[in-house]
């Protein structure tokens, strides 16, 4: 079969493709974004007639997958962790309803929060919603464990959650692939009120849920991707989860590892590997990128067993993603002294793009901060984020999609004037469009600056959900029409701006104001395809 | 066989290219090989890096250990610095000697190119300079890739091949410049070390 150069995140991609996916959903955020922009931009997707589609949020993503599922089809919803959070009333009862065609939720967890605002374990969701979690440690794996999943879920009928971090998502290595399974046909389920989730019915079916515990166990404890290898120095067993086992591998160049070592890849944790573990050796470590949840699950509350050395007793830090000095440092081996970084190298953060519109829009803001003081600006996820850093320093928050205009609705009962909040088109019609109204029922004194750069824009460019609606959206939910500007975040516009900023700050009531001007990445790149086409066109 | 290289540079000079030329061209060696890249946040105009591995046995982990880099090739001066702990002690720095510079401490170039030439082993070559005489500044980096080629124990010519294949589908005039970069930086290289 052919092999592809693949990053986990397209190696999963094409695996759904392969496996007879009919949809996938989601809304963008790393490092789980190229799942879907690979099946997006796939020919073979298209000709299947995949559906593959940029959604609101992570929730609406979420439920759709499911009544895609209901019908009878096999479908995937993607998502990093934090998505997972809007997504989890959707993902929690999906456990309880169970699914008719197979349901993967690809959930990319972000350790070291290269990207993002936690570094929060989706298996700790997926143990709560007790359903099989798929952990792959490298593409080939994350490309078969996707097939598995999808015959899982239909094998039990539940959802089954792949978990990736992001050195697997965006790390490109051979993937070879399998042969391809047809899409289902659409077919009703057998029982019409599995889905019905009255208390009545999903006593049942959580009852169903519990029972099958004992056949996610025994499934995962017969599952390849569970493995025991054994070794003769019993001084120590290692439990290596996932991308660890890689990491471990590593500090063993001739893979010769003397401890005996479980190998764990799906969850519920395999009981009777582990219990063979800690029965043969005199301690157990345990490697896990994210939380010590594999660690805390073995130790038990009161800790009175053989030692179990991991996250918590400090062998390995308590935070931030694993690597194989980590690791090795863990397994007691003396790490090397390195070259040093020599003390002229600065450090080079982020920054917004030259030409990009969120640095006229801040620009203006901080003028008109002038007259109040800093300390009241409400933000939001993405791009302008970066507006936290010099040189703008405009921002006092930044905590999850949607929670700037609620924040600063807040803040505002609260006395402090003025309450100003500043989103992303992509992030108010995401999660922010529900405070607005909150805000304008209440009446309350804020002002939501939302910036339209017309794409979701930090992740590479996705097309916004709220594009052309953002007027329309806020009349509808009720601000005053007269208190809705919009101005061109430019230079030759900056002091129109500040004003308008000014008149609509001091307004007291909701008003919103809305900069526009494309993002410069996209727009860039509608040129150059624009110059493309007309040079075929010429040459033609 | 086995190398381990660290790519450096900020986001947007092309390391992902670089990437991709060497990993087209160790498919085609028949190698395996693991590449972790950089994307999201860091992307808008920060410092990147990517981890290339290549080998004729199966590769464990997407990271390089501490120390273990056989190379770091970088696109920019100040960025191949940043991964020093990376490399081995008698390890190869290929360098870009053409600052980008969007941050407001960058350092003194001349401490800087001290801080380079004090490495036993390095190359350090102003690519933007040899790319804009062979036609276009974007080239750079692979001006930089055949610097390091002479050290890649992978074929020149299935490095060459790579490029045909990644540059063909934009015109035969990007395929020719960047073939003439490769080529440059390598003769460089190779007269850098006579």
């Amino acid at each position: 079969m052919q092999k592809l150069l693949l990053l986990g995140d397209e190696a999963i991609a094409q695996a759904a493709i392969d496996a007879g996916m009919s949809g996938v959903y989601a809304y963008p955020g790393t490092p789980s974004t190229e799942v879907t922009e690979y099946v997006r931009s796939s020919r073979e997707a298209r000709e299947k007639g995949i559906v593959a589609t940029w959604c609101a949020n992570e929730k609406t993503a979420a439920e759709t997958a499911l009544g895609m599922s209901y019908a009878g089809r096999r479908t995937m919803t993607c998502m990093k962790h934090v998505g997972l959070n809007v997504a989890a009333d959707a993902f929690i009862n999906s456990s309880i309803t169970g699914a008719n065609g197979g349901i993967i939720f690809l959930v990319a967890d972000d350790p070291s929060m290269h990207s993002s605002q936690n570094e929060q374990d989706s298996r700790f969701y997926g143990k709560f919603a007790m359903i099989p979690i798929l952990e792959p440690s490298n593409q080939q794996e994350a490309y078969n464990m996707v097939h598995y999943g999808f015959d899982l879920s239909e094998k039990f009928q539940i959802p089954v959650m792949i978990r990736i971090t992001t050195r697997l998502a965006h790390s490109r290595a051979g993937v070879v692939r399998k042969s391809s399974h047809e899409q289902n046909k659409v077919g009703l389920p057998e029982n019409l009120r599995q889905f019905v989730l009255l208390p009545a019915i999903a006593r049942k079916q959580y009852k169903m849920l519990v029972d099958n515990q004992p056949a996610f166990l025994k499934e995962s404890e017969e599952s390849a991707f569970n493995t025991y290898l054994p070794g003769k120095d019993k001084s120590l067993g290692i439990i290596a989860c996932g991308l660890a086992y890689n990491y471990l591998i590593e500090n063993f160049p001739e893979r010769d590892i003397p401890f005996p070592v479980v190998k764990v890849q799906q969850y519920p944790l395999p009981e009777k590997h582990i219990r063979r573990l800690y029965e043969e050796c005199d301690s157990l470590l345990v490697l896990e990128d994210g939380y010590p949840i594999v660690e805390e699950m073995v130790k038990g509350f009161l800790n009175l067993g053989k030692p179990i050395k991991g996250r918590l007793d400090g062998t390995i830090p308590r935070t931030g993603e694993l690597n194989p000095n980590i690791v090795g440092a863990g397994l007691g081996f003396e790490q090397e002294e390195t070259l040093d970084v020599p003390s002229l190298v600065a450090a080079r953060p982020p920054s917004l793009c030259k030409g990009c519109s969120h640095i006229d829009s801040f620009t203006a803001l901080n003028e008109v901060l002038e007259i109040y003081g800093r300390g009241r600006v409400f933000s939001d996820i993405g791009c302008y984020t970066l507006s936290a850093l010099p040189p703008y320093e405009s921002i006092n928050s930044c905590v999850d999609m949607g929670a700037s205009i609620t924040m600063a609705k807040g803040a505002a009962d609260a006395g402090l004037v003025p309450a100003i909040a500043v989103i992303g088109d992509s992030t108010f019609t995401h999660s922010g469009m529900t405070g607005l109204l909150d805000a304008v029922n209440d009446k309350s004194n804020i002002t939501v600056i939302i910036l339209d750069n017309s794409t979701t824009g930090m992740t590479g460019g996705q097309p916004s959900s709220a594009l052309g609606k953002i007027e329309d959206i806020c009349k509808g939910i009720g601000v005053d029409e007269d208190h809705i500007r919009v101005l061109k975040p430019l230079r030759k516009h900056h002091e129109e701006n500040v004003q308008i900023m000014k008149e609509e700050i001091e307004y007291n009531g909701v008003s919103v104001v809305i900069p526009r001007r494309e993002c410069i990445q996209t727009l860039n790149k509608r040129m150059r395809d624009k110059f493309k086409e007309k040079a075929k066109a010429a040459g033609k | 066989m086995k190398i381990d290289i660290i790519l450096a540079g900020v986001g947007g000079q092309g390391i992902l290219s670089i990437a991709a030329t060497i990993g087209l061209a160790a498919v085609e060696a028949g190698l395996y090989l693991k590449q972790a890249e950089v994307h999201g946040m860091s992307q808008r105009g920060g410092d990147v890096q990517s981890h290339l591995r290549l080998s004729d046995k199966e590769i464990a982990s997407d990271l390089i250990p501490f120390g273990k880099a056989d190379m770091i090739i970088s696109v920019e001066p100040m960025e191949g610095l940043r991964y020093l702990p990376y490399l081995k002690k008698d390890g190869w720095l290929i360098t870009n000697t053409k600052p980008f510079i969007n941050i407001s401490n960058y350092p003194d170039e001349e401490k800087l190119m001290a801080e380079i030439k004090a490495l036993p082993n390095h190359i350090a070559l102003d690519a933007d300079s040899v790319a804009t005489e062979l036609g276009s500044v974007k080239a750079a980096n692979m001006v930089v890739l055949g610097a390091a080629s002479p050290f890649i124990s992978i074929e020149f010519e299935k490095l060459e091949n790579a490029i045909r294949t990644l540059f063909g589908r934009k015109g035969e005039e990007l395929v020719t410049l960047n073939l003439n970069a490769l080529n440059t930086g390598r003769k460089f290289s190779m007269e850098a070390q006579k």
